[in-house]
């Protein structure tokens, strides 16, 4: 059992709210994960749900049980940090069982679990060795390991895979997606690289200075945004925003097209546009283009685009798929 | 030092300095050396003369010699215990989040920076002194008898004249190796439920043991040669004597410039001694 409610959360450092009242409920189960640009509090939260800081106001639940006034080693959750702080002088082994040994469990008890922890994480080989002789991705297990044998009700993961190369990364997201597979325990995950969230998330709650922006499954969020800031913070390349004579012609004051849902010809369409630069991936091709009045967009393509820098094409977006928002930046219509 | 001829110019241009250090540390410890063989009291220079080892063989069955290196090893350890073991509880204390923080800090690096000299004064006449002293005061004001320190334990007084020195600098090289411990690594352990002792031993000591050996090796080497402390306070004696201090009084009573060469160099050898194995056992900790 493993879920979390946050119920009007607020934290204040120095009069100035962090986390400006959160309300968010995680199920029992459910791999979600906190996103948004550098400073808007992803991590405070994160700390507010372990009890590392003190909330100012409000209330977090843990299975329904208000445990704003307990202490992080009672709330029966495990964290893995970014700097994965394992213990420098002890052993993979150690490390793993710290926890165990300070709840006084049993030896043998211990021993059986730190076996379990180190067969799923293929540390076996690995548990005499101390923390410095390992590689990047060994401690990201070791640490990950520490956090299981804790059988936590949930996992909180502060940007665990940042400090990992490329390659790394996508193969650690898939063992931590097979993690939570195989544990189905509740998992939160912080991250400000939207790809990651995107491809590992069951939930994904959007922050934006201390707010939610919006919750919502990865497709809601790509293709149903709730506001211009989700809009543009979701999508890699980004959105395309569009102010003036077309979108006032749509019924709304911005709007908004993926690059992929953009038409390119050559003789005719909406938005007269030139070609700055033509980017070729090999699967596909992002061409940036200078829309007249409007400015840059991005324009991806599948294969091989034969544009060339300083051409004249023409873009038009896809109707259904154009997203519309009022002044205050909040979506129109469906 | 990338090739043969930068090599050579880099020795030619730190030759200097390096021969200039080397008389200045060899010449000294030569005569010394040279000194000690020689029968050589001052009061009677004409009978000047070599004595090959004799004056060492005297210097270590000296009744003396025993006492002092006695003394020598129980100053030694109990400072160190008392400025590693206080310096590390002080250490502790003044990472805590307090209000004036910065002041503390000063205040308690400050006897640092008294001279040897003035601190044993100060406590000779100021605290310990039985008839005017503070602590006198303290005691008869809760009705005791004062005690006559340096009478009555003229070593725990030496000690702790020495130790109140030394724990400044044993709490600031602490407190910055306690401060250079990881807070996500703090907050881990928060989270794996570890009670404050636990924490001290399993992840805070083992942080700072390598500043601690530090503190040890520095404070070894200075505290061989205690002196002024004992000079001030009881001025020897069987007690307090420690080997700088026969050393002292050998040449300056007896006038025994040879003697006192021997007993020089014996406490030279005493220090490496001691160094050798405080090296090998700090070497180990740095490893790892
Ligand atoms: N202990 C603190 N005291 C004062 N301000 C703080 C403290 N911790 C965080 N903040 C402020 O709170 C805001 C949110 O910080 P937080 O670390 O949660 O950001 P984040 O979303 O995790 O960013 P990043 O992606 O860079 O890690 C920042 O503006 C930061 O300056
Ligand atoms: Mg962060």
């Amino acid at each position: 059992m493993g879920s979390i409610e946050l119920v009007k959360v607020r934290k204040d450092f120095g009069g100035f709210a962090v986390i400006n009242g959160v309300d968010l409920k995680v199920e029992d189960g459910e791999f979600t994960v906190f996103v948004g640009p550098s400073g808007c509090g992803k991590s405070t939260l994160l700390r507010l749900i372990a009890g590392l800081e003190d909330i100012s106001s409000g209330q977090v639940l843990i299975d329904g049980k208000d445990v704003s006034r307990v202490g992080p080693s009672q709330r029966g959750l495990s964290m893995v940090f970014q700097s994965y702080a394992l213990y420098p002088h002890m052993s993979v082994r150690n490390n793993i069982a710290f926890a165990l040994k300070m709840a006084k469990q049993p030896k043998d008890v211990i021993e059986q679990k730190v076996k379990k922890a180190a067969g799923i994480l293929n540390l076996t080989d690995y548990l005499e060795r101390k923390p410095r002789q390992l590689s990047g991705g060994q401690r990201q297990r070791v640490a990950i390991g520490r956090a299981i044998v804790r059988e936590p009700k949930a996992f909180l993961f502060d940007e665990p895979l940042s400090n990992l190369d490329a390659a790394l990364r996508v193969q650690m997201r898939l063992e931590i997606g097979d993690l939570h597979q195989s544990l189905k325990t509740t998992m939160i995950y912080v991250t400000h690289d939207q790809v990651e969230a995107m491809t590992m998330a069951d939930k994904i709650v959007v922050l934006n200075k201390g707010e939610v922006a919006q919750i919502g499954s990865p497709l809601e969020l790509y293709n149903r945004p709730q506001n211009l800031f989700v809009a543009r913070f979701i999508g890699s390349p980004t959105m395309n925003i569009a102010t003036g004579p077309s979108a006032a012609k749509r019924g709304a004051t911005t709007i908004g097209i993926r690059p992929e849902h953009v038409d390119v010809s050559a003789t005719a369409g909406e938005w007269p546009a030139k070609v700055r630069l033509a980017e070729h991936l090999g699967s596909d091709t992002y061409v940036h283009v200078e829309v007249d009045d409007i400015g840059p967009m991005t324009v991806r393509l599948g294969g091989e685009a034969p544009n060339q820098p300083g051409q004249r094409i023409f873009v038009t977006p896809q109707e259904p798929r154009i997203h519309r928002f009022d002044q205050q930046g909040l979506r129109v219509g469906g | 030092m990338a090739t043969q001829q930068t090599t050579t110019a880099g020795r030619l241009l730190v030759a200097p300095s390096v021969i200039l250090l080397f008389l200045w540390m060899i010449v000294p410890l030569v005569m010394t050396i040279y000194f000690s063989t020689l029968h050589f009291i001052l009061t009677d220079p004409d009978s000047r003369s070599f004595i090959g080892l004799q004056n060492y063989i005297d210097f270590l069955s000296d009744p003396d010699f025993l006492g002092a290196l006695r003394n020598t090893l129980v100053l030694v350890g109990s400072v160190l215990v008392i400025s590693v073991v206080g310096g590390t509880l002080v250490a502790l204390l003044m990472d805590q989040q307090i209000y004036g923080q910065s002041i503390v800090r000063l205040m308690v690096i400050a006897p640092f920076f008294v001279m040897p000299t003035v601190s044993a004064l100060i406590w000779k006449n100021m605290l310990m002194n039985p008839v005017s002293g503070l602590f006198a005061w303290l005691a008869q004001s809760v009705g005791l008898t004062p005690i006559d320190w340096f009478t009555n334990a003229p070593m725990l007084s030496v000690i702790l004249i020495v130790s109140w020195q030394w724990l400044p600098f044993a709490s600031l090289i602490m407190l910055t190796a306690l401060q250079s411990l990881d807070e996500e690594q703090k907050e881990a352990a928060a989270l794996d439920g570890v009670g404050a002792i636990p924490f001290f031993f399993y992840i805070v000591l083992p942080h700072i043991a390598r500043a601690m050996t530090v503190v040890i090796l520095i404070e070894t080497i200075f505290l061989l040669s205690v002196f002024a402390e004992i000079y001030v306070t009881t001025n020897g004696g069987p007690s307090t004597t420690n080997i700088p201090f026969l050393v002292y009084e050998l040449a300056q009573h007896s006038y025994d410039v040879g003697g006192a060469s021997a007993g020089g160099i014996v406490a030279v050898v005493l220090a490496n001694i001691v160094a050798f194995f405080l090296v090998r056992v700090v070497g180990k900790n740095l490893e790892n």
